[in-house]
């Protein structure tokens, strides 16, 4: 009784610390992979595991990086990739999810189960005949064609009819009143309501499609529409024979404004992941 | 919904009260449509007909210029299980599936746990745990390309250190499985986390005072509260998780390829190499059509169990 009283007061005491240290050692473990990478990436090639501190920093690996592949180009493209799916995503997404919330059309509950049903049948698993759609539209090769299969997003639709949802109706038929007809409801009453839950989604969405990989992959096949993921792909491949600093430059270079922007907004990441994750 | 709920009960009988209900009935389904439309088009082209083209093209056997594609019932699915590669890959898969997702999920519950006690520099470990769900895959894969590396690779250069011999990680079949659901789990728990977190700040702190005052320790109250209350969360992140154990395949293109000798090969990048490879697109599409079918039976297991509290209309 006594002993385990007293081990208990001194677990108290010790936990605390314990904490601190697992929290920290976890985050160090967590971050190690990426420092070493930047490490390597300002190391000259072959040096980036001598610790000895003789080693002087070079950002020569970051040139010759930039030097060996149009990277200016795949940043473009993946520029273009993201801001064509995130428009595209706010029209549709914002059309259909105003249809679920508020219209009381035949076969909507149906239809939506179905949209839904998108949330498990991901783009991912129908590459193949994704890509056969595709190639019959003409769209091979290009960035609607890597955008489009990704714009009607069950998730999004999903996201702002709920959003659409928790506006008070007398809003609504205020702005009816006024004259606003069904779109101009939609602009001036539902879209700036829903603000926070397009911001949110909006970074989830950049972040998804700056990193995808696997469809951008399938459908293109040269430099000009190629985004940075697929371009680095390349780069890295084992067949290229580059040597490890100079991947890691590329790696950080490919990174580093997502990472620049989610130094800066982390608050406002960690909260659009959080409102976009809970369903 | 809104708008013409109820306007044919309330309004006092007459026939114009009912046509005019009528009327803004039809208008409403009609401006329904038209606004689901362009996304339901674009759903159409890119999940339904895609789907539908799957099952159709698993039927037909693969065309050559001598002989054309001709509807072979089920002779791809049975030459399919028969090929010995595809247990390979779908055990490969399983296990992937059965390790990164407990490990992923209990770290992520650790990191959740500290991220929100009072530690100094919080904000520091939380942003530490979250970075690699900001990474691409493949740069995620390059880095630890440099970890996994014989002899030259970070591991072996710390190993070295007290004078274990080089082990080629990602070039023989024991570990090269592992290694990739190492990475795996690296890029994930981040990402799970941020869901716990979410949970258990809406976790009154009542709930640990008084487990305190009943002397329960800190594991019981882990065990007796916090898990049970946890649990919706827990049954979303699984979902999630069994999701991206399919999808999550981009780091073997960097990692492994596949190899060595199949033993990394998942059932997705098999799909992709089946059929843009080896242009093997009828039993690309065999294969498509049974994880098509798992993911339905995920859908069903979570519409039917998980959701029946939380509903969606």
């Amino acid at each position: 009784m006594t002993s385990s009283a007293i081990t208990l007061r001194r677990t108290i005491r010790i936990a605390p610390l314990l904490d601190t240290a697992g929290a920290w050692l976890l985050a160090l473990i967590w971050v190690a992979p990426l420092l070493f990478a930047i490490w390597a990436s300002l190391t000259p090639s072959g040096q980036a595991l001598n610790f000895s501190g003789e080693v002087r920093l070079t950002l020569e690996n970051y040139r010759s990086a930039w030097d060996a592949a149009p990277w200016a180009i795949y940043f473009r493209n993946t520029l273009f990739l993201v801001t064509f799916t995130l428009i595209g995503q706010f029209i549709f997404c914002t059309l259909a999810g105003y249809a679920f919330a508020r219209f009381d059309f035949f076969g909507r509950e149906f239809v939506f189960v179905l949209v839904l049903l998108q949330l498990f049948i991901l783009p991912e698993v129908l590459i193949v005949e994704n890509y056969a759609m595709v190639s019959r539209l003409g769209l091979f090769d290009t960035i609607a064609g890597m955008g489009l299969p990704y714009i009607a997003s069950a998730f999004g639709i999903f996201l702002l009819r709920q959003a659409f949802k928790s506006v008070p109706v007398e809003l609504e038929e205020a702005a009816r009143i006024e004259g606003c007809t069904w779109l101009g409801v939609l602009w001036r009453v539902y879209v700036p309501a829903a603000k926070p839950t397009y911001l949110a989604y909006a970074l989830v969405s950049v972040a998804t499609h700056w990193n995808n990989f696997l469809w951008p992959l399938i459908v293109t096949n040269s430099p000009d529409t190629r985004p940075v993921t697929v371009g680095l792909s390349l780069f890295g491949a084992p067949e290229s024979s580059v040597n490890i600093s100079t991947i890691s430059a590329a790696t950080v270079m490919v990174i580093a404004p997502l990472m620049i922007a989610f130094l800066i907004f982390q608050r406002q990441f960690v909260q659009a992941f959080l409102r976009v994750g809970i369903r | 919904m809104a708008a013409a709920s109820g306007s044919s009960q309330d309004a006092p009988p007459g026939f114009t009260m009912d046509q005019i209900a009528l009327y803004q009935r039809r208008r409403q389904s009609l401006y329904g449509w038209m606004l689901a439309a362009p996304a339901l088009i674009l759903l159409t082209i890119f999940a339904l007909i895609p789907t539908v083209t799957t099952l159709w093209a698993s039927f037909y056997s693969k065309g050559t210029v001598r002989r054309p594609s001709a509807f072979n019932g089920l002779d791809n699915y049975t030459s399919l299980i028969h090929d010995p590669a595809f247990w390979t890959v779908v055990w490969n898969n399983a296990l992937y599936a059965g390790i990164t997702i407990p490990f992923s999920i209990a770290i992520a519950l650790a990191m959740a746990l500290w991220a929100n006690a009072s530690i100094p520099l919080r904000g520091v470990v939380r942003g530490a745990y979250f970075t690699p769900t900001m990474l691409p895959m493949i740069a995620a894969a390059n880095i630890w390309l440099f970890f996994y590396t014989p002899g030259l690779g970070v591991i072996d250069s710390i190993t070295g250190l007290f004078g274990l011999p080089p082990v080629n990680w990602l070039g023989q079949p024991q570990t090269a499985l592992w290694s990739v659901i190492v990475v795996t789990i690296w890029k994930e728990a981040g990402f799970f986390m941020i869901f716990y977190l979410a949970a258990l700040q809406t976790i009154p702190p009542d709930f640990k005072e008084a487990s305190a005052i009943e002397g329960a320790g800190r594991f019981t109250y882990a065990r007796r509260v916090l898990i049970p209350l946890l649990m919706p969360t827990t049954a979303f992140v699984f979902i999630n998780a069994l999701i991206n154990s399919v999808k999550l395949i981009d780091h073997l293109f960097i990692l492994t390829k596949g190899g060595p000798n199949n033993a990394t090969k998942l059932i997705l990048y098999w799909i992709w190499e089946m059929a843009f490879a080896y242009f093997d697109r009828p039993h690309a599409a065999a294969m498509t059509v049974l994880i098509l079918l798992f993911l339905g039976a995920v859908a069903i297991f979570q519409f039917r169990v998980l959701d029946k509290r939380i509903h969606y209309r």
